[in-house]
């Protein structure tokens, strides 16, 4: 499995298919998180995401493991952005292949479930009243 | 000892990086000593402590040389 793991300021869903598209594969799933304009109800001008890299990369890596071991996964994409973010910019890129697509929505699902569990990466909320949350 | 912050936990101490004492030895001490130090932080609905930037459990013995980090709740994605 070839695996792309990044977290940079800013983040692509073309470099994720770029990196995903094989002709042994049938079936390409990609994830986009984007940032959205409200929290329960309440305006969000922006999210501010930071991550303790050196960690972050490895627990990724991690997840990358076990979706080797569990699928037949021929390519992983895992993109995560960090700074400011307003609503409609990407968060996150979760980018599967394999050869068909039932492994792929599956494998995309566990890792984009998985990161959000485990990868120390936080995003604080500011919402349009002034206040701020985590 | 140095410990790295981040997230709320950051916010709470106002600092991304503070010291620990010596007498401080496992992780289980170590996260009484930021109830203590922090009360705010008894709030959080889970603290981990990362040691060697692995997951550490509470029994897991911290060293000199260490590199010891709290991860309050993540929220990525």
């Amino acid at each position: 499995m070839d695996t792309l793991i990044a977290i940079r300021d800013t983040i692509t869903v073309q470099e994720a298919l770029d990196f995903i598209q094989s002709p042994e594969c049938g079936g390409e799933v990609i994830f986009t998180g984007t940032v959205r304009n409200d929290t329960r109800g309440r305006g969000v001008t922006k999210l501010f995401y930071e991550c303790y890299e050196a960690m972050a990369l490895s627990e990724m890596q991690k997840i990358a493991d076990r979706v080797q071991a569990q699928w037949d996964v021929k390519k992983l994409v895992m993109l995560h952005a960090i700074g400011d973010k307003y609503p409609g910019d990407i968060a996150v890129v979760i980018a599967v292949a394999s050869a068909h697509r039932g492994i792929a929505f599956d494998a995309c699902e566990f890792t984009i479930d998985t990161l959000k569990e485990t990868v120390p990466i936080w995003k604080k909320e500011f919402f349009t009243d002034g206040e701020i949350g985590q | 000892m140095g410990l790295l912050l981040f997230g709320v936990a950051k916010d709470i101490a106002g600092a991304a990086l503070v010291g620990f004492p010596e007498t401080v030895t496992n992780v289980a001490e170590l996260k009484q000593w930021l109830y203590d130090r922090y009360p705010a932080m008894q709030q959080l609905s889970s603290l981990m402590v990362a040691v060697n930037r692995e997951y550490a459990a509470d029994t897991q013995i911290i060293r000199a040389g260490d590199e010891v980090a709290v991860i309050p709740p993540v929220s990525g994605g």
